[in-house]
Parts: C-alpha cells; structure tokens; sequence
C-alpha cells in the first residue's frame, strides 16, 4: 500500500530539514521502498510500524537519523562513468604532478562517497598509474552525510555484487582479500583515504585547499539556491588551477558562472575562471 | 561483432544473448567449451566471449586455454561469467587469458559496464 499524504510529507520536511536535499512529489514510492528496507533491517513489522514510532517521537531519535540516510543514500560504483577517470589519467593528473612538482604535494576530495566506491577507484588508480609519486603528500578526503555510509566506507567491505560493478578484475585480485561473502579493499589502499562525515548543505567546516574536487551526482538533489551555496563553497576549497567534476546530469551553467568548463573527447570538468 | 555465449543453462544463454543482440552482437551459442569450439571453427571468429567455468565435457577454463594456444584468436577477449567466486579461481582464470571476469548472479549493467572496460560497447 503507498504511504499517506501525511507520511510523505513528514518525511519530506524531515529531509529537507536535516540535509537540505528536496524530495518531489512523485517520489512516493522511492520513499516507500527505501523505508520497507530500513524498517525490514530495524526489525520493524511494517512500513505503517515505522512512521508509528516516527510520530511518536517527531523531535529527534536515531530512527530520524536513519530514515534520513536511507534517503539519501545513492547507488554507487567503481571507476563510475570511466571517462573521467581516463580524463583524470591521462591529462590532469600528468598535469598537477607537474605543477606541484616543487611541493610534491596533491589533495584530492571525494565529496559525496557513499560506500567509498569513489574515493578507493582513485586510491588503486594512483597506486595503479602514478606509482612514482607515492612519496609525495597526496591526500585522498571523502565525505558523506551518512554516518552508516562512512562506517561502511572506512571499514571498505563491498558485497560481490558492488564488486562486480565497474571494477576491472585484474584491479579486484590485485588490491581487495575476501572476508566471508564479502571482499575488503587491502589494507594499504584504505590508509589513503581520509574519510568524514559532512553535510555539504550546511557551512563547510575548514578544509584544506583541493586541487581536484569529485562531487558527482549531489548536487541533483538539491534545490538551485542550495546548488549556488554549494558550489561556491567548492570555488572556495579548489585552488585556483584546480579542478572540479559534477555528475554527468549536472552542471555549473545559469547557477554558478565563475567556473569554466573543460573538455576532452568523452569526459568534461569545470575549472574556477581566472579573475582578470 | 560477434559474441560466443557459452554455457550449459539455456536460460543464462538466453539472457547474455538478449544483452548482447542489444548491443548490436550477432550471438553465436554454446552448451560447453568443446562445441564452442566447434562453433568458432564454423563460423572463423568472435570479437568476445563470455563463457561459464563449470560446464560438461569441456570447462571454461579450458575453452580459455585452448583458445589462448591459438594464435588465430589472439584479438578475441574472453569474459568468464561464472558462479566461482573464490578469489584464487578469479586470479586462476586472469592468468590463462581471460580479460575479465563476472561473478554470478550478473545484472544487465554488469556486463555492459564489463563491455565497456573491455573496451567493447559503452555502458
């Protein structure tokens, strides 16, 4: 049976509230079959169950916390999309290692991590690609605003099914063990990434300066004022010659028009313009 | 382009078939690797194929190796879709010359984003 009115609502507002991301109508059933997985996990008899005790309880209380992460959270994969993977490879990357060859130092942030997919694709592709700078300071910072999720991606335990998803299997044998059913990223790939929890709708708290920012399929979520905060939040944390890339269904155009963007045959990227 | 599919489940057949005529494939099918051979012998080549590990009379691991022995199909890229999922048998089946490697149950996007590291259709 689809939720009520008023359920929908409630769970709309208390979105809205804790992470500023925007659930339109039309989203009902999303909303009813990520809370039958929630309420399946928690024990809880039934969907209706769930927003009982939600009621119950409206101000705060760790079912809020979860119905808010289980909306949130979004399907994810290794190496997603591939192409600005290759574009980071073959053209950035060679690029700041260049520019930062007197202060051998790089930091790249993943913003948005979910699982961790992300930000481990770009661990084993330094690892894999640049080993050569591996003595250099390269900070890898991921963030999400799920608790859950960054304990599932510190901990960098992924299911056969996330494993069979975008990951080349020569990369699976070479940089992930099997523990039980599940396969866990090695241990020196996980000391790379520096994982934390962050509501990127909130003010940011003090971040390093980042050379190349991955925040890809977030901003959707929100709505265009929300998207303007965020976006000039990351002008901010990118160094000038920096480099930021957004979701293939997401752009900086008519939101934000201090970035630029740059493109290669398959990939594209925004940059902060250069001020006159 | 031409896919072989081989495996003993009509069913999987069926499946890979439907994802890979989707992607433009002719597909030619297989119940084991010896008849694949058969099968690739008639037709002269396959651009890729997805082969299961534990079929009868001839095993996926040795349709990999007879056709790495072969030098007539050093282009063709091998995908084992495969219900191992021991890491070892992951590395086992790397190591004579398969190019990548699908733990089953598979989804659609699975093998497409499998395609497409392989450098074969886009995901």
């Amino acid at each position: 049976m689809p939720i009520s009115p008023r359920d929908f609502d409630f769970v709309r507002n208390l979105v809205h509230q804790r992470s500023a991301i925007v659930l339109e109508a039309g989203k009902e059933t999303l909303v009813e079959s990520r809370l039958s997985l929630l309420a399946r996990r928690e024990g809880i008899d039934s969907v209706d169950e769930l927003f009982r005790r939600l009621h119950a309880d409206p101000a705060a209380g760790k079912l809020h916390v979860q119905v808010v992460e289980a909306m949130t959270t979004n399907e994810t994969l290794f190496f997603r999309d591939i192409y600005p993977f290759d574009m980071l490879r073959n053209i950035i990357l060679p690029d700041l290692f260049k520019k930062r060859e007197v202060e051998k130092r790089l930091t790249i942030w993943s913003a948005g991590c979910s699982g961790g997919q992300e930000p481990y694709s770009l661990a084993i592709m330094l690892k894999e690609q640049f080993p050569q700078y591996m003595n250099w300071n390269i900070r890898l910072l991921a963030c999400d605003l799920s608790t859950e999720m960054i304990a599932r991606a510190r901990e960098g335990r992924f299911s056969q099914f996330e494993v069979n998803r975008g990951l080349p299997a020569s990369l699976l044998v070479k940089y992930f063990h099997q523990k039980g059913i599940d396969w866990q990223v090695r241990e020196d790939i996980r000391r790379m990434v520096e994982f934390s929890e962050m509501n990127l709708a909130a003010p940011w708290p003090a971040l390093p300066y980042a050379d190349i920012v991955f925040m890809r399929n977030v901003l959707i979520y929100f709505n265009v004022e929300t998207k303007r905060g965020i976006l000039a939040q990351a002008r901010k944390t990118l160094r000038p010659d920096g480099y930021l890339f957004l979701g293939t269904a997401e752009t900086t155009f008519n939101i934000d028009e201090n970035f630029d963007r740059f493109q290669n045959e398959k990939a594209w990227c925004y940059r902060p313009k250069k001020t006159p | 382009m031409r896919a072989l599919v081989i495996d003993d489940s009509a069913a999987v057949r069926t499946i890979l078939k439907r994802i890979l005529t989707e992607c433009g494939f002719e597909v030619v099918e297989a119940a084991d690797g010896r008849l694949a051979l058969d099968r690739l012998r008639e037709v002269g080549s396959a651009d890729i194929a997805l082969v299961d590990w534990n079929m009868p009379v001839m095993d996926g691991f040795d349709f990999i190796r007879a056709v790495r022995a072969d030098h007539a199909h050093d282009g063709m890229r091998l995908m084992m879709v495969t219900t191992e999922t021991e890491i070892a048998q992951v590395a086992k089946a790397l190591e004579a010359g398969a190019n990548e490697y699908v733990m089953k149950p598979f989804t659609k996007d699975m093998i497409l984003e499998k395609l497409s590291l392989m450098g074969i259709a886009h995901a």
